[in-house]
């Protein structure tokens, strides 16, 4: 065990050899990246703080631009959490992201699976295939999906707002190129070992690929979470709306609620900031990895 | 007991067009160590791969026991592999992964879980159970792999380089461990490497090959004493044996470095090369007739001794000499080996002649 006198010098060496903080020369660059960045993460932050005060307003209040409301309410809230159309909608998004949140991890990740390690004809072609969907906006794509909904009677459906996310083509170029780091050796010791091919994906290659499938589902989560433009389109019945559709609804005649529609969409960020906070160390881990594989 | 011959019969790969195998056959006998060795490309682990079910196999039968195996499945062949990269699972503790061979065994768990147990205690890792595989050495999950391997008590153990991820020391302290581990269980091993010394130690008897043909299969006192060709008796022992070129002019060979060296037997052909172990190629002792005499360039101390390489006639040759002997480079020195450990092949053909 270390005495005193080790820790006072090992302490007194460590004290020598950090630079001390106040006698850091201050670059200029530093300082002018510190204020881009300052910039930037006010910019970012700024919709998010006038969400929550405009929350926090009175409807007389909304057109005031100060951050501090003049007399701040929790009857906006109130207001909400009282309406049950607010569950509902609530109820529905949450449905919908979880159901193809689930479903695109796992097909993105089968056929990412099945793009790098198997070997057949046509490989490329599907891959390639698969790629350039993704050079299409989903605003283009929206209308032969409403057309495809509309001839198999998806309309007004859960389904209907599901089918276009159920397998996403930026998850499958995700999973292939993380399942490229999975050695082959792997997989084959597995097949010795007497597993099938379904049970080397699900048990030896899906493990090891954790990081990559919990920051995809992380982007899916969030991607159907605030989807708006597909659903808006799909549903007619209000029973059936989401959260981001269903807070448009918070207008009158001639107005628009916006501190009622504030305050569902504050309380609507609170399931993403838990799936963040839970799984943002997958993220980072994840996306360190993609750079280390390059 | 289930009797683990292995053979392999006019075994052929290809790729394509391109055959990478042609046409092996080998005998491995029940409960035999083979180590197939070669150069990278030669076809060792190709033909390990077919082995284990995970190649498909263009042409010829490969049979274990009194199975042909060529359309089974590798769960079905009744072998277990070791891979150079362990291939031990990250997410798994060691237990999990040892017992990740009895995936498919109809045994209970209580059962599995008792050999799971005779298998670490038998690889010395009855402490490290519990923890994953980041948690351990090389040389552990080296040993993780092998247990996986054994757990399943497999008819063939197949090993695809399994070293070859190991510092110096840890290597030479698995290959004895290795050694050991077959001496107690007795299973045939077909192992793969591309370290001669690893082949030669661990071998009962040794595959040399090259370009997808075997050379040579023997004993490593066979293959080391006897190659039947230049490329074995390279391969084989290190430093490489030295080669000479020369011309037969009568019972003499006229080497193109410059010295002539009575031929230790007849040979019908004209153009022979002498080959010479650096191990046999001493400083000459008094009383001795030199072979050849060379200029020291430089001096390698080994230890128990010193090697030397010399310049005859334009030609690198290297010598030994006692640990104590340390000659100055620019020395000249007379070098001497007995008439049986001088090699002739044939320079065309490139066999050995007998």
């Amino acid at each position: 065990m270390a005495n005193t006198a080790d820790i006072k010098v090992t302490a007194d060496a460590l004290d020598k050899a950090t630079p001390k903080r106040h006698a850091r020369k201050q670059d200029p660059i530093a300082i002018l990246r510190w204020i881009l960045l300052m910039a930037g993460g006010i910019l970012m932050v700024m919709p998010i703080v006038y969400m929550i005060s405009t929350s926090l307003k009175w409807p007389h209040e909304i057109y005031n631009l100060s951050i501090i409301p003049e007399e701040p309410t929790l009857d906006n809230y109130a207001y909400v959490l009282e309406d049950g159309r607010f569950y509902m909608w609530f109820l529905n998004s949450l449905i919908i992201a979880t159901v193809t949140t689930v479903s695109a991890v796992l097909f993105d990740a089968l056929v990412g699976y099945t793009l790098c390690k198997f070997q057949f004809r046509g490989r490329m072609i599907v891959f390639v295939a698969i790629l350039s969907t993704l050079m299409i906006p989903t605003e283009m794509l929206v209308i032969p999906w409403y057309l495809m909904a509309k001839n198999f009677g998806w309309l007004d459906t859960y389904w209907g707002i599901m089918f276009p996310g159920i397998m996403t083509a930026f998850g499958t170029f995700l999973m292939k190129q993380f399942f490229e780091s999975v050695p082959d050796d792997f997989l084959e010791a597995a097949r010795i070992d007497g597993l099938n091919e379904f049970q080397i994906w699900w048990r030896v290659a899906m493990p090891m690929v954790k990081p990559a499938l919990a920051a995809l589902a992380i982007f899916i989560f969030l991607g159907n979470w605030t989807a708006f433009i597909w659903p808006l389109i799909v549903t007619n019945s209000p029973e059936l709306y989401t959260l981001p559709v269903g807070l448009t609804t918070f207008s009158v005649e001639q107005s628009v609620q916006w501190e009622l529609i504030m305050t569902g969409a504050a309380l609507a960020t609170i399931p993403t900031l838990i799936v963040f906070l839970i799984f943002q160390r997958f993220i980072i881990r994840g996306v360190v990895m993609a750079g280390l594989k390059g | 007991m289930i009797v683990a011959t292995v053979t392999l019969s006019d075994l052929t790969k290809a790729y394509g067009k391109a055959e990478v195998l042609h046409g092996i056959n080998l005998d491995v006998k029940d409960g035999e160590f083979v180590v197939l060795v070669g150069p990278s490309g030669c076809g060792k682990s190709t033909t390990l791969r077919m082995l284990a079910g995970l190649e498909e196999i263009t042409s010829g039968e490969i049979s274990i026991g009194d199975r042909v195996v060529n359309n089974l499945e590798p769960k079905e062949r009744n072998i277990a592999m070791v891979f150079q990269n362990y291939a031990i699972y990250p997410h798994m503790s060691v237990r999990k992964n040892i017992g990740f061979g009895l995936h498919t065994s109809k045994m209970s768990k209580p059962e599995k879980e008792k050999r799971i147990d005779e298998v670490a205690a038998i690889l010395g890792m009855t402490e490290l159970l519990e923890r994953k595989p980041s948690q351990l050495s090389g040389g552990q999950r080296q040993r993780v792999a092998i247990g996986r391997a054994m757990v399943r008590d497999p008819s063939v153990f197949l090993f695809d380089e399994p070293l070859s991820n190991l510092d110096a020391q840890l290597r030479t302290q698995m290959r004895l461990e290795i050694k050991k581990l077959h001496q107690r269980v007795g299973t045939t091993i077909i192992f793969v490497t591309h370290d001669q010394v690893e082949a030669m130690t661990l071998a009962d008897r040794i595959v040399i090959m090259k370009d997808g043909y075997i050379q040579q299969v023997g004993t490593p006192s066979e293959v080391f004493l006897k190659p039947k060709n230049m490329f074995v008796a390279q391969f084989i022992g290190a430093p490489s044996m030295n080669m000479l070129k020369g011309t037969v002019e009568g019972d003499s060979v006229k080497l193109e470095a410059g010295p002539t060296i009575k031929m230790p037997h007849k040979a019908d052909v004209k153009d022979i090369t002498i080959g010479i172990r650096p191990s046999a190629l001493t400083t000459a002792k008094e009383g001795q007739t030199p072979l050849m005499e060379g200029t020291v360039s430089l001096v390698e101390p080994l230890g128990t001794e010193t090697l030397l390489y010399l310049d005859v006639g334009g030609h690198e040759v290297i010598a030994s000499a006692p640990g104590r002997v340390h000659p100055q480079p620019g020395e000249k020195i007379a070098l001497y080996a007995d008439a049986e450990e001088i090699h002739m092949f044939d320079t065309n053909t490139q066999e050995a002649l007998a």
